[in-house]
């Protein structure tokens, strides 16, 4: 496996460019700019090598064989729980869960923790920035129970109402499930303080950590959060394999969301006993090779350093977010101090999925749309936004190259 | 591929002063039409006179493509007959869909659609004001979406 060797600071980002095989091409004839890291990552050839040396000398089914591969396949699984707990700093391999990603692992809290303990009138908080996937999960359960779904407002910058946070707890309040980063707007939430706050009223604390775990380090203990959800192909890593974080007190007082193979102790038509954590959560084959995948991302992704790829990354932010503003009608959609390396805007007199095609043919690959978080973009009285998201393989000169294309945009529609 | 082929001055000039914007109050027909991935909305009006498009005008917001693309159809179907709105309807699905297509002479300024073809992930914005025009022609109530 070609890990990344350690680098001495600043980032060498053209060598580390060369580690991800999908960036040396070119689309519709010029060098491929990839911008849209915020809605899936590439992949190094560290976690590509990992998946085909998974598949190419110990893939068996898990948890199942006395056979030496079926071994093979369950040490390399348990060895990527292992490798999650270790990165997230979890207390225990228990609280890990293997899901297939963000949106599953808050279906899965939606289904067992919130349902089973809400009555008609309890509510649940959310907020005004959030994903489809952590919104449309607790309206279903809303719906199911007679709960309500309360939304914590923010303000033209795209920052979070604290104040409103607090006074929208309440007695009836049985779940607080906040985004950790927006993915609309960059906005990176105040965590610690939500959590303290939601704790001080005895409420626990989901975060949807989709956008935040290939920026900053984690750990679960420090932060107290009670669940915390994240998918392996933002992170670098390969898609279909994600991570629910739950503190075990609470996983164990769960019933299980799905039944099936591995989930069970044993079997029988009078009754059946669950497994214990994690594995009580995680009916069915799991997907092994992406969970083999998602350790080597995050392998990767150490030996980078995730606090250099912040530093990195602050400054690709602080230099788009400068050359964009001097673009003449363009408007930052997303002003929050605290923001994540990715930059929303509009461009008067261009809609923003005219900005998609004509960046596209410059070979920039960008976001237009409403990036599933239709109440954060709508809150700002646009349809739509072009998302430049950035990770630590982009370069100065590919800003220059979005400037360029999107001044292009501007030209065009004179 | 050349963005020139897909953003013809007709279609630029179309998209910024687009022709027949605003609405029709009933007893004019209308629909909604809606394509989530980018966003666009657009309602269509029509009013018929028996057989016939009398009076037909759009609004809501969207793309180039989609505001160009109802513009010149506001402009085309006025004054047709509910056949031969469809006729043209079939004709521009054609265009927009078939690399061998012909392009009919009735097509008129139509005809600049035919540059979205090469951008297949745009074919939807130029067709969405057709799909919602039928929608209304037929009184349906029911909003119209591209997926
Ligand atoms: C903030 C946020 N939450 C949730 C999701 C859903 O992630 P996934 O589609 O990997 O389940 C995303 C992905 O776009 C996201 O950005």
């Amino acid at each position: 496996m070609s890990a990344a060797a350690p680098l001495a600071p600043p980032l060498d980002v053209e060598r580390l460019r060369a580690d991800f095989p999908i960036l040396r091409q070119k689309v519709n004839g010029r060098p491929l700019v990839y911008l849209d890291n915020g809605a899936s990552s590439q992949r190094p050839l560290a976690v590509i090598d990992a998946e085909r040396n998974y598949a190419e000398t110990m893939h068996a089914n898990v948890h199942r064989g006395v056979h030496t591969l079926s071994q093979r396949a369950t040490d390399a699984f348990e060895a990527a729980r292992e490798r999650v707990r270790h990165f997230i700093n979890a207390r225990s391999v228990r609280e890990v869960v293997f899901t297939k990603g963000t949106t599953e692992s808050i279906n899965l809290v939606a289904h067992s923790f919130l349902r089973p303990r809400v009555q008609p009138g309890d509510e649940v908080l959310i907020s005004w920035l959030e994903h489809h996937a952590n919104i449309v999960p607790w309206q279903m359960a809303c719906e199911a129970t007679g709960a309500v779904l309360k939304v914590t407002p923010i303000d033209r910058r795209g920052e979070l109402d604290l104040d409103a946070f607090q006074s929208l707890l309440s007695d009836r309040t049985r779940l607080v499930a906040m985004t950790h980063v927006s993915n609309a707007l960059g906005t990176v939430l105040p965590v610690r303080q939500i959590v303290a706050l939601a704790h001080a009223r005895g409420v626990p604390v989901l975060l949807d950590g989709a956008q935040a775990v290939p920026h900053f380090a984690l750990d679960m203990q420090a932060l107290d959060c009670d669940f915390y959800a994240f998918s392996g192909h933002k992170l670098y890593g390969p898609d279909g394999i994600g991570v629910l974080y739950g503190r075990e007190r609470l996983l164990d007082a769960m019933p299980p969301w799905q039944g099936g193979g591995d989930m069970i102790l044993s079997v029988s038509f009078s009754g059946t006993t669950y497994n214990q954590l994690p594995f009580k959560f995680e009916a069915g084959t799991p997907h092994m090779s992406g969970a083999v995948g998602l350790a080597a991302a995050i392998d990767y992704v150490d030996a980078v350093g995730l606090e250099r790829i912040a530093a990195w990354e602050r400054t690709l932010l602080e230099y788009a977010t400068e050359r964009l503003t001097a673009i003449e009608g363009l408007t930052i959609i997303g002003t929050a101090r605290d923001k994540a390396s990715l930059v929303s805007f509009v461009l008067d007199g261009v809609h923003p999925h005219d900005i998609g095609t004509i960046l596209d043919q410059a070979g920039v690959a960008i976001r237009t749309g409403h990036h599933c978080a239709m109440p954060a973009i709508e809150f700002f009285g646009v349809p739509a936004t072009a998302r430049a998201s950035f990770a630590f393989y982009n370069t100065r000169d590919e800003v220059d190259r979005l400037v360029a294309a999107v001044t292009a945009a501007r030209d065009m529609f004179r | 591929m050349d963005l020139k082929d897909l953003y013809r001055d007709v279609i630029l000039d179309h998209n910024k002063r687009p022709r027949n914007f605003g609405r029709l109050e009933p007893p004019a027909f209308s629909a909604r039409g809606h394509n989530p991935l980018c966003g666009d909305q657009l309602t269509v009006y029509a009013v018929m006179d028996g057989d016939v498009v009398s009076d037909v005008r759009f609004d809501g917001s969207g793309c180039a493509i989609s505001v160009a693309s109802a513009s010149m159809m506001t402009e085309a179907v006025k004054g047709r007959t509910r056949a031969e709105a469809e006729h043209l309807y079939a004709a521009i699905h054609d265009l927009l869909t078939r690399a061998d297509a012909p392009s009919p002479p009735e097509l008129g300024k139509l005809a600049a659609l035919g540059g979205v073809r090469e951008f297949p992930a745009r074919v939807k914005c130029a067709s969405l004001c057709w799909h919602t025009l039928q929608a209304a022609l037929q009184g349906a109530a029911v909003p119209v979406t591209t997926e």
